[in-house]
């Protein structure tokens, strides 16, 4: 498992673009907002929790199509299904690969860039909080996505289709915890519920990706 | 004798055959009867006026949209556990008569609530949900239409079903944490104090009646046009090409 992950990590580093892709996204969503909607900060403190996080979403969003489809191209997919290594904990692998490689590196860059719209000082905690514990559900969602579609031609933008109503819940919940702490409320109950709700995704999804991908492969 | 010989598509095919006109007629009868009842026989709304008689088109679209979506989930269940062919191929047929029930739900919604809040889209808990539930239906016929090998279709969009069920239940609950809206409390459900006045609830029950008969006689016709497809394509296969 360890090796598939090494090897996941070094793969995504290597291949240049993936790795760096949704963090350039992520900023560049965010420098474009203040064109959009004015320069004025008290817009921008109101609005940055929501675009913070749609921006964090859509950056995880880009890179989905990958996890997958490489290994798939490769034949290295077949592979990996017939070693003793149960689908499941590849799919697994592949969720945490793809979390280190974008959700991570999102969740720390989100402060600085919070910085930029002006968002308020109570609420960095909290988005550091609901992103750490919500970005996992994105990266577990999108496998389950990704395994939907491996081998589909433009599967890409079908993915996307099929994954974005799946991550409804978890923009809420993230959103609506970094607005609360902006505002000084009680923000721990959106927080447990995004850990809820990867905690349910992380037990559940595996099966649900590992079944899709056995029938893909079938 | 039991439910599970209308597993044979030939089986099916004979036995909902007789019954589809019936359903058609018995749909429509319902239908007209409930719609004219309604828009020209029940009084106005003492707070709403006129506009109330929109009821009779949304409350039922509105049940049937996430019915078609409850049975779509028993069929693909039924699909994956005991691999008959007409439970996934029932669940493929209903899928565009839910998204147009959804449709229908959702404009006929926002023609009511114009008048009513002044607006035609607000980002109300349960038209947010309605959203959500008509993007699923999106992803479920696309998943439907890009994957060539009908098995494997069918194996897939199960699958996608079945998340896609715990999601929308999900989507639902957190898009009511994230906003109280503006939505009227449900016209009718079983455990509240009141429903809606009765004149406008026996057309309402009417209405419905002919919704869910409608739905059902769409649906075996439609699986039948399924099944035929499935056949010619068997032949087609079998004698070569083209």
């Amino acid at each position: 498992m360890i090796a598939l992950l090494v090897r996941d990590l070094r793969l995504a580093v290597r291949a240049g673009g993936g790795f760096g892709l949704g963090l350039a996204f992520f900023l560049i969503v965010v420098v474009l907002v203040p064109f959009g909607v004015g320069p004025e900060a008290a817009i921008l403190t109101r609005i940055a929790p929501g675009i913070l996080w749609v921006a964090a979403l859509l950056a995880a969003l880009l890179s989905l199509d990958r996890i997958f489809a490489l290994d798939y191209e490769d034949g290295a997919l077949p592979l990996l299904a017939t070693s003793p290594l149960p689908l499941e904990a590849v799919a697994l692998i592949k969720a945490l690969a793809h979390w280190i490689t974008t959700g991570f590196p999102l969740t720390l860059a989100a402060p600085a860039l919070g910085f930029l719209l002006n968002l308020d000082p109570n609420a960095y905690v909290y988005l550091l909080l609901s992103l750490l514990l919500g970005t996992p559900t994105l990266s577990m969602i999108g496998t389950f996505g990704a395994a939907l579609t491996v081998g589909l031609r433009r599967g890409g933008l079908l993915l996307s289709l099929l994954v974005l109503p799946l991550y409804i819940p978890t923009l809420i919940f993230g959103a609506e915890s970094v607005r609360r702490g902006a505002e000084g409320l009680d923000a721990n109950t959106p927080l447990l519920m995004i850990a809820g709700i990867t905690a349910g995704t992380i037990a559940l999804l595996p099966f649900a990706s590992a079944a899709a991908l056995r029938i893909n492969l079938r | 004798m039991s439910i599970w010989e209308y597993a044979n598509p030939k089986k099916f095919i004979a036995t909902t055959t007789p019954l589809i006109p019936w359903l058609f007629g018995a749909a429509f009868a319902c239908l007209a009867v409930s719609l004219i009842w309604g828009f020209f026989f029940t009084p106005d709304d003492y707070r709403q006026g006129s506009t109330v008689k929109i009821i009779y088109l949304h409350v039922p679209s509105a049940m049937m949209a996430i019915n078609v979506w409850a049975m779509m989930l028993v069929t693909s269940l039924i699909w994956l556990v005991r691999r008959h062919h007409v439970s996934a191929l029932a669940a493929k047929a209903a899928a565009p008569i839910g998204i147009v029930m959804t449709l229908i739900a959702l404009v006929t919604g926002a023609i009511w609530g114009q008048p009513m809040w002044g607006t035609w889209w607000a980002w109300d808990p349960r038209l947010t949900s309605f959203l959500i539930l008509f993007l699923f239906y999106l992803g479920y016929l696309a998943l439907w239409a890009a994957i060539d090998d009908p098995d494997t279709a069918a194996d897939l969009t199960s699958v996608l079903c079945i998340v896609g069920s715990v999601f929308a239940m999900l989507s639902r609950y957190a898009v009511n944490f994230w906003n109280q809206g503006l939505h009227q409390g449900a016209s009718l459900s079983l455990d509240a104090e009141e429903n809606v006045a009765d004149v406008f609830y026996h057309p309402l029950l009417l209405s419905i009646a002919g919704f869910v008969l409608l739905f059902v006689g769409l649906v075996f016709l439609r699986t039948q046009t399924e099944i035929r497809i499935r056949r010619a394509r068997a032949l087609i296969a079998r004698t070569g090409r083209n």
